[in-house]
């Protein structure tokens, strides 16, 4: 509570926090099918239809409205995304914490195959795990998750390399801290500022490559709306109906927006320099 | 005489509302032609501002001069007024007129570029020599600031070379401009005594030389004292007092003028040290440290084959009585933080003994460190920073918890509200007093204070360290105090040791060493501590090094030789005195 209140008061805080509200109802009533109309059900007669009131962001190929399959969208979209980067997150910071403190050979052995994994182009590693394991949800989410793991380990890795060399380590070593104690609270907490910075970017990433899998057919399946797949749709149609484009773009880019703005907030609100110095 | 540069009233300020936000609040002086200007202030004074307005890098810090005048009387006699300049007239001022020597040598020469292609650029732009003229002149200046081999030193780069050898590649690119007037900020801060003087030596040698004037900035007013004509003691941005240097000295006026020269510590040659708590043979020691061997092997090549190893600590000797204040002395390298980090466990010991008695805690052996503002979780509050020795060692946070944690706050004099807050709203010397009462929490019975007090201002050095007697007379502790400040040393320690390439040269009761130094090192270390006694004496130029500690794989030094020089003072016979 206390920091949604401080999200409240930051300025890019608020515009970003107020996006992601919008965001999260229009996830929610899509999910719970509160649409205009239904997201799958086709006006054959309005096909291609502009925006208007009836259909507010206009219909695509088949007739069926952009906004409810947009308010669906989101959520898919967000949801693949948000666990994607958890994992991503978790797995990441956990890698980087222990190759930055055992250091030597596992250091060497654990950002090599972090390396590895960083080698293949983002969208080829997904596609390379979907072509194995089959396409779905909990794939993409999977597959999204281990692309991103290596860049967390990465940002993780290199600040804590120097915070564990800092004063404070070797003090926590003298009063005899155990290394569970050293490792969360001297260096992961220290580290909550580049990993907030690091999660709003990855979750931009997330939803463009999700985007990207979907648009491959490999990600989200039809008739299920995703962003990605409605970008992929309006590929084609571009001139005919800009619109089809132009709304889950612009969907997407303020998402990114409204997870970038909030990140910042937090990594402000979250780090105690910025209360204020006491004189 | 007419005056070089003339500053009349000048305020400075920063941020967005400079007028309000104002770091020097008028402040005025005259330099003439070769004089020396000493500014002596602690951090926050408004003194290295002050001094880079006058050739207007402060704009680049985001800095505005907000009122008086800079007037620099330029080479050919035409007086410019600096406050008004524009950029593109700054920049031939910049080098030509006004040359500029900063505290770190490291950061500001460039790590990717050799001394000589630096050097030359100096030479180039200032001067207009090119190609082999520039090469020569290059030489010319290293070979000027003492530098050995010169010619071969050209192509080194940055970090080939030692802080003192850095800072003096940075005067001969001063040397290169030429210029009327030099400026330099704490020069010597980074380097160590020997090193300072040998710096100190050269820069009044320069002087001499070239005519130059010099603005000299420093918090330490006993190096001012040697080089100055002039001296101007600045508190809050202000002058408090400036004048003659020996009327400054002898007679100041100004309360805070008195208290720099009074609270500050002053090497007194051994006449300062304590007469308390006298060595009774009768004791057990509470840490005995037998043939301390600390090595770091130098790893080459593919297969990570020693191909030798740097001998950070070779064969270390001393026990510490309960209630005994051991000083390590050395300069940087010799060993001495390695020694007492091997002390807490916090490096290993190649080989040695290192005994400490069980005491009245499970760790009786706690640290305080250098930086008060590296040693303090950033993130936690000091709740949670005092709670950790505590955790640690299986204590529950609780009333009872909480009531030590006050009274230990209370101890080193900080406020009861301490407690909710977090290191970066504490100045300096507050978070040292905090990182003293962490180091307390456990009741330790050693304390090791490794450069405890290099990091504060002169005046809050002073103030700790009476705390840290206070506090070894009222819990009994032992310390071990590490620094390179004889003038320190000399206030907290019984006994001291002198420590030069990983071994300890001279020990013995704290008097008698700094008064009757046997050992050439340590009377070369003495020598070079800035006194305001020995103001008038003229440093020689000395350009030893300290030698390299990397030895080849399997090397043993020779067993030590002692001689007694008195009852508990004991020197290292050297190989050739």
């Amino acid at each position: 509570m206390r920091i949604l209140g401080a999200i409240a008061r930051h300025p890019s805080g608020r515009i970003g926090a107020a996006i992601i509200a919008v965001y999260l109802l229009a996830a929610v009533l899509g999910a719970f099918g509160i649409t205009p109309h239904d997201p799958l059900q086709q006006f054959r007669i309005d096909r291609l239809h502009a925006p208007s009131t009836t259909y507010w962001m206009g219909t695509d190929l088949l007739g069926r409205d952009a906004t409810s399959r947009l308010m669906r969208g989101i959520g898919q979209s967000f949801v693949i995304a948000f666990a994607s980067v958890a994992i991503a997150t978790a797995a990441g910071t956990v890698i980087g914490l222990l190759a930055a403190w055992w250091g030597n050979l596992w250091d060497g052995i654990l950002m090599r195959v972090m390396d590895v994994l960083l080698a293949f182009p983002a969208i080829l590693l997904a596609l390379l795990i979907i072509a194995i394991v089959g396409p779905g949800t909990f794939t993409s989410v999977a597959a999204i998750g281990i692309v991103y793991t290596p860049i967390f380990a990465r940002v993780v890795r290199g600040p804590a390399l120097s915070l564990k060399q800092r004063d404070f380590v070797d003090a926590a070593r003298t009063f005899g801290s155990s290394q569970t104690f050293i490792l969360t609270r001297h260096l992961l907490l220290n580290l909550v500022a580049p990993l907030t910075v690091q999660v709003t970017l990855a979750l931009a990433w997330a939803l463009l490559t999700e985007a990207g899998l979907s648009f491959l057919g490999l990600g989200t399946q039809p008739p299920s709306p995703s962003l990605g797949l409605m970008l992929s749709e309006s590929r084609n149609l571009m001139e005919r109906a800009p619109w089809l484009m132009l709304f889950p773009a612009l969907v997407i880019m303020l998402g990114i927006l409204g997870f970038n703005l909030t990140g910042d907030a937090l990594r402000d609100i979250l780090d105690p320099r910025t209360q204020g110095r006491a004189a | 005489m007419s005056a070089l540069l003339s500053v009349q009233g000048l305020r400075v300020g920063f941020g967005r509302d400079p007028q309000r936000s104002e770091v020097v609040k008028g402040v005025s002086f005259d330099l003439g032609a070769g004089q020396t200007l000493g500014i002596v202030g602690e951090s926050g004074s408004g003194k290295s501002v002050t001094a880079l307005s006058i050739n207007r890098l402060v704009d680049f810090g985001g800095g505005r001069i907000t009122g008086g005048s800079i007037v620099l009387e330029r080479s050919d006699g035409t007086p410019l007024d600096v406050t008004k300049a524009d950029e593109s007239s700054l920049i031939h001022v910049r080098g030509r007129d006004i040359g500029m020597i900063f505290q770190e040598p490291m950061t500001s020469l460039n790590p990717v570029h050799t001394i000589g292609a630096q050097i030359e650029e100096a030479f180039r732009l200032n001067r207009g020599l090119s190609g082999r003229a520039a090469t020569l002149a290059a030489r010319d200046a290293l070979d000027r600031v003492r530098i050995p081999d010169a010619a071969q030193r050209l192509g080194y780069f940055p970090h080939q070379l030692s802080g003192g050898m850095r800072q003096r590649v940075m005067i001969a690119m001063v040397i290169a401009s030429n210029p009327r007037l030099l400026i330099a900020d704490e020069p010597t801060t980074a380097l160590d005594v020997t090193v300072q003087a040998q710096v100190m030596a050269l820069l009044a040698e320069l002087k001499r030389e070239m005519g130059m004037a010099m603005i000299f900035i420093s918090h330490d007013i006993g190096l001012v004292a040697g080089i100055a004509d002039e001296i101007m003691v600045m508190q809050s941005g202000q002058a408090v007092e400036q004048g003659r240097l020996n009327d400054v000295l002898d007679r100041p006026q100004h309360e805070y003028t008195r208290h720099l020269l009074e609270a500050v510590p002053h090497f007194n040659g051994g006449r300062a040290t304590r007469s308390d708590g006298k060595r009774t043979e009768a004791a057990t020691p509470v840490v005995a440290v037998d043939d301390l061997v600390v090595r770091f092997p130098i790893a080459r090549g593919l297969f990570r084959t020693g191909a030798g190893s740097v001998h950070a600590v070779d064969g270390v000797e001393f026990d510490l009585l309960p209630g005994e204040t051991l000083g390590i002395v050395g300069e940087s390298g010799s060993g001495k933080s390695t020694a007492a980090r091997a002390v807490l466990g916090l490096v290993k010991a190649t080989r040695g003994r290192i005994d400490i008695a069980a005491g009245r805690s499970r760790r009786p052996v706690q640290m305080v460190f250098q930086d008060p503002f590296s040693s303090l979780n950033p993130r936690l509050d000091v709740e949670s920073l005092l709670a950790e020795p505590a955790i640690a060692n299986g204590q529950r946070v609780d009333e009872k918890l909480r009531q030590r944690m006050m009274f230990l706050l209370g101890r080193v004099g900080l406020p009861d509200d301490a407690l909710r807050r977090y290191p970066h709203q504490f100045s300096g010397g507050q978070r040292q007093r905090l990182c003293i009462a962490r180091a307390l929490m456990l009741n330790p019975d050693v304390v090791v204070l490794d450069e405890a007090v290099s990091a504060l201002d002169v005046s809050v050095q002073a103030r700790v360290l009476d705390l840290l007697i206070d506090l070894q007379h009222e819990f009994g502790l032992a310390y071990l105090f590490i620094s390179h400040d004889m003038a320190v040393v000399e206030r907290i320690a019984h006994r001291i040791a002198v420590m030069y390439a990983g071994q300890i040269v001279e020990i013995g009761d704290a008097a008698a060493v700094l008064s009757s130094p046997q050992h050439s090192y340590t009377r070369r270390l003495i020598a070079a501590v800035p006194a305001i006694e020995r103001r008038q004496a003229r440093f020689t130029i000395d350009a030893t090094q300290v030698p390299s500690l990397v030895r080849p794989a399997g090397f043993e030094p020779a067993p030590p030789q002692w001689r007694e020089a008195g009852a508990d003072h004991r020197v290292r016979v050297e190989a050739n005195p």
